[in-house]
């Protein structure tokens, strides 16, 4: 469609100006990108060049005072790759993570199934609650759920208490590490399921009916046409949805940081943002936070790549 | 940023009502009739969901309207019977929310602003022309969106300090725009391309301009693509936390996230009057859910519209 606009745009204005091949060289969508690339230059370009000499210096709290930082070439992540603390919080987030993530994806599935499942009432229903869940801005569900599960008064130990047999009249999720990070799972998890359920469920309605009757008169029953009808032809929705899933699942800072606000600022209770926080903002040793947060992007970009290859593919074919 | 997504970022959003996909409502009728009860536990179980995963919210509204007394007790209250606005009254008496409330809306509009105009520069460059350097640029974008603030925050917060834009509006307008700008454009390449450059150039046939075939046909167009990108934009700003908590230090320079999030940190030392803050949450929330109501279909479809195409 942009069939007239395709060829060079040298060649369509015949550019009269030959006095500076240079010059020449600067059309009109290039100007029309000045303003992005600088904005992300000076946005994103310069603080990740000046990380990444960072995490090859040495970079702390005299640093901050003028005094110049020494070169250091690979330490700081020698340091960090022999440092027991760094791979409890790697492992912790990647546990996190992916369990978390995978949850969501199960959750999402089984939802948007259910959707197609039920009548127009019940699913038209379940989609405005959890529409309202996900239009909820993060720091105000925070908020919510943290009283949620408050010791004293919130409502979840207050039903729980109620099952026979069970006590957990006061019982302190936040203070220890693993009901912390349970809770820091579901916040996250009620807040990523209608993302992956809306998806999912797009997806299934593109599975036509025709094709699932066919197989049903050929004898497949309800779970082979699932097997072999309904998830092949959603599987690339699936895939896309589970990497984004992995990679906002990564970046939990803002969750963790609230629950550690209300609950305990250990450090058994950090994942790798409160833990870049905690070595930059907290100890003020920029080389070592630097090198953390390198390692951060690298994870992110090799999550992200098959997804970023599926954008580009999608953008090649407009 | 949550940009990220990230503001996929928390991340995260999009479109109308048609938003709530329409769904095939073809009942297979003979399939249902032979597995009612079935169908009907269904129900019931989607009903139950809807319930669970709605009452959260619901349970910020009841908690905002009912006094401190009554949350005290050690049996919560399931109706705002009896309730008030008394906690809003409070909440808004401080004065420091409306003191955030400013700079939310200095941070976002500005962000907003640049990111739409630059975006819309940039859409149409890679949109309209095919040149040098053109697939080098929509991979940055892309990867750019990809990257988290966690990983960023620490650098930004040097780069911002060394400039002395520390708890300024500016330096954080600056870091927010760079965030949500790859997406925005991603966003809008996908609306300039869905309008058939023919348009203009049975427009230039008539004897216009690029320039002006460009204005006068398509720009009215993009108008509802320019909408949902800025209401995309707006949420992810409006939203923002990690950024905002490295940037804007002092108290009376924080957004409304971090002035929300001051009502937790005072948890820690005295008794929290969750009435209270459960309406500053309320008053945080609303305007974004309104918002997000609108473009949330759009959100879906673009973040996998790679996918389900069907």
């Amino acid at each position: 469609m942009t069939r007239i606009l395709a060829d060079d745009v040298a060649t369509a204005t015949p550019a009269p100006r030959a006095s500076a091949p240079a010059r020449r060289r600067l059309s009109v969508p290039h100007l029309l990108l000045i303003p992005a690339i600088l904005i992300l230059l000076v946005g994103m370009g310069y603080p990740l060049v000046w990380q990444i000499i960072t995490s090859t210096q040495d970079f702390g709290i005299q640093q901050q005072f003028g005094k110049p930082a020494d070169f250091v070439g690979l330490q700081n992540y020698i340091t960090l790759a022999t440092d027991p603390t760094m791979w409890q919080v790697v492992g912790r987030s990647l546990l996190f993570c992916f369990v978390t993530a995978a949850l969501t994806l199960v959750v999402g599935l089984l939802l948007a199934m259910l959707m197609t499942a039920v009548g127009r009432t019940a699913r038209l229903t379940l989609q405005i609650s959890l529409l309202l869940a996900w239009a909820m801005p993060v720091v105000a569900a925070m908020t919510v759920w943290i009283w949620l599960f408050d010791r004293r008064r919130g409502v979840v130990n207050y039903l729980l208490d109620m099952i026979p047999g069970v006590d957990m009249n006061r019982f302190s999720w936040l203070s220890n590490p693993l009901t912390f990070f349970i809770v820091a799972s579901i916040i996250v998890i009620w807040m990523s399921v209608p993302f992956v359920a809306f998806s999912v469920y797009a997806g299934l309605t593109q599975v036509s009916d025709e094709v699932l009757e066919a197989a049903q008169l050929d004898g497949a029953n309800g779970a082979k046409r699932l097997r072999y009808i309904i998830m092949p032809m959603i599987r690339p929705v699936i895939m896309i949805v589970l990497l984004l899933q992995l990679i906002w699942d990564l970046r939990v800072f803002t969750q963790i940081t609230m629950l550690q606000d209300a609950g305990s600022k250990a450090s058994e209770f950090d994942l790798l943002g409160t833990y870049i926080y905690k070595l930059g903002a907290g100890a003020q040793d920029f080389g070592m936070a630097s090198a953390v947060s390198i390692f951060v992007l690298a994870l992110t970009l090799a999550i992200s790549w098959f997804y970023v290859r599926s954008l580009l593919k999608e953008d090649e074919q407009s | 940023m949550t940009t990220s997504v990230t503001i996929p970022t928390g991340g995260e959003l999009g479109a109308t009502a048609s938003a709530i996909p329409v769904a095939r409502v073809r009942t297979r009728t003979r399939w249902s009739r032979r597995f009612r009860p079935r169908r009907v536990v269904l129900t019931v179980l989607a009903f139950a969901i809807a319930i669970a995963w709605v009452f959260p919210v619901y349970w910020m509204l009841n908690s905002s309207l009912l006094p401190n007394r009554t949350l005290q007790s050690f049996i919560p209250t399931f109706l705002p019977i009896g309730g008030s606005l008394d906690n809003y009254e409070n909440v808004l008496d401080g004065g420091s929310f409306f003191s955030a409330l400013g700079i939310s809306l200095s941070v976002t509009l500005i962000a907003v602003f640049c990111c739409l105009l630059f975006a819309f520069l940039a859409a149409v460059a890679i949109s309209r022309f095919r040149f040098k350097g053109r697939k080098a640029f929509v991979l940055a974008v892309l990867i750019v969106q990809m990257l988290p603030a966690e990983g960023l925050f620490i650098a930004q917060y040097k780069m911002v300090s060394s400039v002395g834009l520390l708890n300024s509006v500016i330096g954080v307008s600056i870091i927010y725009t760079a965030a949500v700008v790859p997406f925005t454009v991603w966003m809008l390449r996908g609306f300039v391309a869905g309008i058939p450059a023919d348009l203009e150039e049975a427009a230039m046939v008539d004897g216009l301009s690029r320039t002006q075939a460009f204005m006068r046909i398509t720009f009215p167009l993009l108008a509802p693509g320019l909408v949902a990108s800025g209401v995309f934009a707006f949420l992810q700003a409006w939203n923002e936390f990690t950024v905002a908590l490295v940037l804007l230090p002092a108290e009376q320079m924080h957004t409304l996230p971090l002035w929300l999030r001051g009502f937790i940190q005072a948890s820690a030392t005295r008794e929290t009057d969750w009435g209270q803050v459960m309406a500053a949450s309320t008053l945080v929330a609303v305007p974004v859910i309104v918002f997000f109501l609108i473009v949330q279909g759009r959100m879906t479809s673009g973040l996998v519209s790679g996918a389900v195409k069907g």
